[in-house]
């Protein structure tokens, strides 16, 4: 044996194959996801050439969908996407803060998991069950009672009287919201909860010491540490309204049209698509809904892409601060 | 009003709000879970295992759909797990090294994709480039970057497909698959609900091998183990509730997708188990005869939805079970 360094680290072991092998196969797989990622964009790239070619960015801003005249237009569906994800997130942000701050200042310690738990298994439930929820349990009883009592208090108020115009119909644009706001609560409320854990507890205790209230404590220490994260779970949450489909299709009324009243029907991405997409006819009728679902690809990339980097931006910070 | 009554005030009117934003949320899942066994539970009879879904108006069951979803959901976790589990392992475990790909392997890797790519040509199959050509691209790329690079890049595309709407995964599975064989079957399904699986079972897999600590990686290649053999023999078995966890989640995620399936599986009132065709599965046979008018298909499509929500809170939690063992046993 000659002892130099250089073939020592040249030594070949007998299972130096099999770790070759093994390495191999996972990078692979790891491989394989990149590439289904990448076909994924190539293939509805392809699929929508023919409406791509034909309408141009001009589809983005066209609200006529029309199948008869193949004039189709992705303007309806992408504001109804972005209204009942606003309205999903007006609601399910506060209530997700509440929730988070009720874990993990509030309650007696026995009472954490089983809540965290109750909050987490909303986020399990399939979404078409929201959906026959909704449909057929929650609009009646939203259209007897409460649609009513709204039209006649507020209908003569400025904006709000617009927003709430319209027959009680129990369905459209904002039920679907609301429903999204109560699936997307526990994805919100997980990542609040796990970074308001990572504040130190020292910061906190001189916060306490020095008198101040729990409410100051959360407002004045905890908010200002984890900022950067609530909003990353926040853009987390909306990531899944855009693309939530069942429960929306139930909900939302599907009518391609847009309208100023929250409680007319609407249409969004996924719900046009679910609908319309097995009935379609025509290469240009199919093209024009597979461009819907690339856009609703990039929508939610987009906010992916920002949420990551939000939490990027937290971690970093706390490397930091250690 | 002395300042001090009023931030005391201020802070119980905040907490009082905290508390109440919680009952807001349980509200809802009392709601819904009552809603599907008052709904629910009167319909759920044997006859719902036996019979097969009937035409409107007549008596049947469920049986066709239950046995199409267990056989999807079976095929797609028989496809994406592994895949999941072991590129989840490449990130964990192979991707710190800033390692390069070897010519020779760049090579290999260069001709497969020309190799799949020429199949397409041959078989007539203009889809087949895409991954060929892929293959090509990244085989390229990995010449070029190393395993480091490809591990991140890897775990930020896994993010996008973890987020990626279902129903534009669909869609993808339609184009593909759907198109190219000419009809809808229970494959394309399979392998829709499978990249549904994989983003899953990779992140908690990654995340869960990089839980154990490396001194025991490094006190099993002390041993003499080979590199492998630490990763399925010692890391691994470390990680099993964690990973085992990730698979359950990944399964009750699965079982309950609709969007996915519509234009794949499609549908099949008639009984089958073949996937070469379309079939039958409980979340679109739920999603069809809830929207009928016929009361008897609401009641089947009501039973359906308490069949689907109990099994997968079940799993989750079983899963959940299993994940806290494994937090205290460390």
């Amino acid at each position: 044996m000659d002892g130099s360094p250089a073939s020592a680290s040249r030594l070949k072991l007998p299972s130096d194959w099999q770790d070759r092998l093994f390495r191999g196969v996972t990078r692979l797989f790891a491989i394989l996801v990149l590439a289904t990622v990448i076909a994924i964009f190539v293939s509805l790239c392809v699929e929508a050439w023919p409406a791509i070619t034909k309408f141009g960015p001009g589809f983005l801003t066209n609200t006529s969908w029309n199948p008869v005249t193949e004039k189709f237009g992705a303007a309806a569906p992408i504001f109804g996407t972005l209204v009942t994800s606003i309205i999903a997130l007006i609601i399910a942000v506060p209530v997700s803060f509440g929730i988070a701050v009720f874990i993990t200042e509030l309650a007696p310690r026995w009472l954490k998991r089983p809540v965290g738990t109750a909050i987490e298994l909303l986020a399990a439930i399939p979404s078409i069950i929201y959906g026959m929820w909704g449909l057929f349990v929650f609009a009646p009883i939203f259209a007897d009672t409460a649609q009513p009592w709204i039209s006649d208090h507020f209908a003569d108020w400025p904006v709000i009287g617009r927003l709430v115009d319209g027959p009680p119909m129990g369905i459209g644009m904002f039920t679907a919201g609301l429903i999204l706001a109560i699936m997307i609560l526990p994805f919100i409320t997980a990542v609040m909860r796990d970074v308001f854990e990572v504040v130190p507890p020292v910061l906190k205790e001189s916060a306490y010491g020095l008198g101040a209230t729990t409410w100051e404590v959360v407002r004045g220490v905890v908010l200002p540490y984890t900022k950067v994260g609530v909003v990353g779970g926040v853009m987390l949450g909306l990531g899944r309204a855009l693309g939530e489909t069942m429960a929306v299709t139930f909900v939302v009324g599907n009518a391609h049209r847009i309208s100023a009243s929250l409680f007319m029907p609407g249409n969004t991405i996924s719900s046009t698509l679910a609908n319309e997409f097995t009935e379609a006819v025509g290469k240009l009728y199919t093209a024009s809904l597979i461009e819907l679902g690339l856009v609703l690809f990039f929508i939610t990339f987009i906010v992916l892409a920002l949420a990551k980097l939000l939490l990027i931006r937290l971690t970093a910070r706390e490397g930091a601060q250690h | 009003m002395k300042l001090y009554t009023r931030r005391k005030i201020r802070n119980a009117f905040w907490l009082v709000a905290s508390v109440l934003a919680t009952g807001f949320g349980l509200f809802w899942l009392i709601w819904l879970l009552w809603t599907l066994l008052a709904n629910g539970l009167p319909w759920i009879r044997l006859s719902l295992f036996t019979e097969i879904t009937p035409p409107p108006g007549s008596e049947g069951g469920l049986a066709n759909a239950i046995v199409g979803s267990l056989w999807m959901t079976g095929v797609g976790m028989l496809i994406g797990t592994p895949l999941g589990i072991l590129a989840g392992t490449f990130l964990s475990e192979f991707g710190r090294a800033s390692r390069s790909l070897s010519g020779r392997a760049t090579a290999l890797w260069a001709v497969f994709g020309l190799l799949v790519s020429l199949s397409g040509y041959l078989f007539d199959s203009g889809w087949l480039y895409v991954p060929g050509i892929a293959l090509i691209l990244v085989a390229g790329a990995m010449y070029l970057l190393g395993d480091a690079l490809i591990a991140s890049i890897v775990r930020f595309v896994n993010d996008i497909l973890l987020s990626a709407p279902s129903i534009v995964i669909g869609v993808f599975i339609y184009s593909v698959v759907v198109l190219q064989t000419g009809h809808f079957s229970g494959w394309a399904g399979a392998l829709a609900l499978a990249l549904i699986v994989i983003p899953v079972v990779l992140r908690t897999t990654e995340d869960m091998l990089r839980l154990v600590p490396d001194s025991m990686r490094e006190a099993a290649i002390a041993l003499g183990a080979p590199q492998w053999k630490v990763v399925v023999l010692v890391i691994y078995r470390a990680a099993r509730a964690g990973i085992l966890t990730g698979i359950l989640l990944a399964v009750a995620r699965i079982s309950g997708e609709t969007a996915p399936l519509l234009f794949t599986a499609l549908n099949n009132q008639f009984w089958s188990s073949h996937l070469g065709e379309p079939l039958a599965n409980l979340p679109v046979v739920i999603f069809q005869f809830a929207m009928s008018p016929y009361a008897g298909w609401q009641h089947l499509a009501w039973a359906g939805a308490l069949l689907i929500t109990g099994s997968v809170l079940l799993l989750n939690i079983i899963a959940r079970v299993l994940q806290r063992g494994r937090v205290q046993s460390y």
